[in-house]
């Protein structure tokens, strides 16, 4: 039967081959765009994720604890109701404990590289000029592990500071703040006094203004010793093989150390929330055009069924049965909408080749780059199932009324 | 002898504001191979008792029996496949299909039944094409064809699935006379060649001769023999 059918749904779109043509069109490209627009989008998310994932910690270890510590009262008396009253809480040094045991705790995790890092404030003064910024006691080697910092050098790098224990890397906001270059010396007081110069040995310039303005790295046992913590860590920062595994990893490394652990996606919740809109968003004026696209499906249809409507009567007459009639409808949408998914997706990679090609220069890059597109197959998976399922929608109405013509009330008003 | 087809109380009300009555206690015996004629004057009911008796409307009252089998109560399926198996339908305007050929418009049930190869259907399809004098004509369309060859056409598509009954409504309605007679011995040949059974509607006195039985109908009631008798003087004076 389905043979049959196809024979007849063929056979009516041809009959009226302009309409087919235009409505075919439409699905074409509306799929084409859809992809084009979609790969764009995505691509560009991707883009933006990768920056993200590559340019900051996959998994941060912070000197804090995820919840308030309970008071020995409550774990001694879990059922009584306990008030505690003037309770004075213990000055204790800020940081990891014993951050070199926990580094080797998770240095010993799968696929997971750390560096310890000793973040603090200081007061960076030149030619009488104070400009505050964030020093990052970092160890260069296990640093240049977990960080993209390197690739962002415009002079010297991080390693220098290994052979310069009074270094100091800044970013080139601080720079031109202070009008210095390579090789000046510059004066850091740390919040507990301790006053030290240290010389430039390294420029970074990444693009983000806050970050070039106020970072600066120096080693780590002379931001120890600059913030008087010595043998202390703040941080442990993680790279990970597979950065989408980086949640998982945060709760193996919290359960293991004690400490706060944050992935990237839990850091940057905002992020991730705005391009889930931004995709929803996409997806939905994209999906417009296949909406609207349908429309032109739904025309030649319903033309077909009013055109056709005494060939039904016909048929139902010779003993078709009214899903026969719809089956034959329905192919006809499904017809128009996977010739112009296939005409759409070539279309479609057409556009985005052409869209590759497009070179694009911007101020942080000296060699012009290309748009970021997304070749994989979910948009085109996508795309095809959107306009098949708005194909047999707008097929579905007429076909329905073609199915129940009641074929005496047509044969008697054609006798 | 069991008739092939058999009708009790059939009743068909249009229902409305007020109601209209196409047919009316319609009691009839159709024998296998017979050719019935049913006549009767513009609006006495008899295309409505057509469509009644090829199952495409649903009696208000009655009973149709078809090959013994009670057709009260089947479902719109059911009543489609006995459409398909068991009758075959010739209309004034022979209603081909126009994008389809000769020989695919008389393939239409054939392939809808799918009992036969695609090489057994068209086989049988060409042959029933020869036994209307049409076999030069398979590959052409309706539209190449004349009226009487269209009717013909229509008659071997009728045929397709070797129905019981032909249920023919004025089929010589828009032919001339040459095509009305050869269409006239098409259908003598049927009922009695082939045993099937043939009701058919029609206007033409003539054509009626034909037949085995004449029937008459006024105002949707089928006469008495011999008031139909009269009546069918009457009309061929």
């Amino acid at each position: 039967m389905i043979r049959l059918a196809f024979t007849i749904a063929m056979s009516h779109l041809l009959s009226r081959r302009r309409q087919t043509l235009v409505s075919l069109l439409g699905v074409t490209l509306g799929v084409a765009f859809f992809l084009a627009v979609s790969s764009l989008m995505q691509g560009s998310d991707n883009d933006f994720i990768k920056r993200l994932v590559d340019n900051s910690p996959h998994v941060t270890v912070y000197d804090e604890f995820r919840h308030v510590r309970p008071q020995p009262a409550h774990l001694l008396f879990p059922e009584a109701a306990v008030e505690i009253r003037s309770v004075k809480p213990r000055t204790e040094v800020r940081g990891i404990r014993q951050y070199k045991e926990k580094l080797a705790l998770i240095a010993d995790f799968a696929g997971v590289r750390v560096a310890p890092v000793l973040v603090g404030q200081a007061i960076v003064t030149f030619a009488g000029k104070d400009l505050g910024a964030t020093i990052n006691g970092v160890v260069p080697d296990l640093m240049l592990r977990v960080s993209t910092i390197d690739e962002h050098f415009v002079a010297g790098s991080l390693e220098t500071l290994a052979s310069n224990p009074s270094g100091i890397v800044i970013g080139t906001g601080l720079a031109d703040k202070f009008g210095v270059r390579m090789g000046k010396n510059l004066t850091v007081t740390s919040p507990v006094g301790v006053v030290r110069t240290m010389k430039i040995v390294g420029l970074f310039r990444t693009g983000n203004a806050a970050y070039d303005d106020g970072q600066a790295f120096v080693l780590l046992k002379r931001s120890q010793e600059l913030l008087n913590r010595p043998n202390i860590a703040n941080r442990l920062i993680l790279k990970l093989e597979d950065p989408d595994l980086s949640p998982s990893v945060a709760s193996a490394v919290e359960t293991a150390v004690g400490y706060k652990s944050q992935s990237w996606q839990e850091a940057s919740q905002d992020l991730m929330s705005l391009l889930k809109v931004r995709r929803i968003m996409m997806y939905s004026v994209v999906g417009a055009i296949l909406i609207v696209a349908s429309f032109g499906i739904y025309n030649v249809i319903s033309t077909v069924v009013l055109e056709k409507t005494r060939d039904i009567a016909i048929m139902k007459s010779i003993g078709f049965h009214a899903r026969d009639v719809l089956v034959i409808f329905l192919i006809e949408g499904a017809t128009v909408g996977i010739a112009g998914s296939l005409f759409g997706t070539g279309l479609g990679f057409a556009m985005m080749l052409g869209l590759s090609r497009v070179e694009v220069k911007t101020p942080f890059n000296t060699e012009p780059t290309s748009l970021p597109l997304d070749w994989g197959l979910f948009p085109v998976a996508l795309g095809i199932g959107f306009a098949m399922a708005a194909s047999l929608a707008a097929a579905f109405l007429p076909a329905r009324k073609g199915a129940s013509v009641h074929p005496v009330d047509i044969l008697r008003g054609a006798a | 002898m069991t008739p092939i087809l058999r009708t009790e109380g059939l009743t068909r009300v249009l229902p409305g504001v007020i109601p209209v009555t196409l047919v009316e206690g319609i009691e009839l015996q159709i024998a296998r191979g017979e050719f019935v004629a049913v006549m009767g004057p513009s609006g006495s009911g008899k295309s409505s008792l057509l469509y009644l008796l090829g199952l495409l409307d649903v009696p208000t009252s009655g009973k149709i029996w078809l090959n013994g089998r009670d057709t009260a109560g089947a479902g719109e399926d059911a009543l489609a496949n006995i459409r398909l198996k068991e009758l075959g339908f010739v209309f004034q305007f022979h209603f081909l299909l126009a994008e389809f050929t000769a020989l695919e418009n008389v393939l239409l049930p054939i392939r809808r039944l799918g009992t036969l190869s695609e090489r057994a259907a068209r086989a049988k399809g060409l042959q029933l094409l020869e036994s209307v004098g049409l076999s030069d004509h398979a590959s052409k369309y309706p539209s190449q064809l004349s009226g009487g060859q269209r009717q013909r056409v229509a008659i071997a598509r009728a045929l397709a699935n070797d129905p019981s009954v032909i249920l023919a409504d004025e089929p010589t309605g828009a032919l001339d006379t040459r095509a009305s007679g050869s269409l006239r011995d098409n259908f003598q040949e049927l009922a009695h060649g082939k045993h099937c059974s043939i009701v058919a509607v029609t206007h033409d006195p003539s054509f009626a001769k034909a037949a085995d039985r004449i029937l008459f109908l006024v105002d949707g009631k089928l006469q008495p023999p011999d008031r139909a008798a009269e009546l069918f003087n009457m009309s061929a004076r």
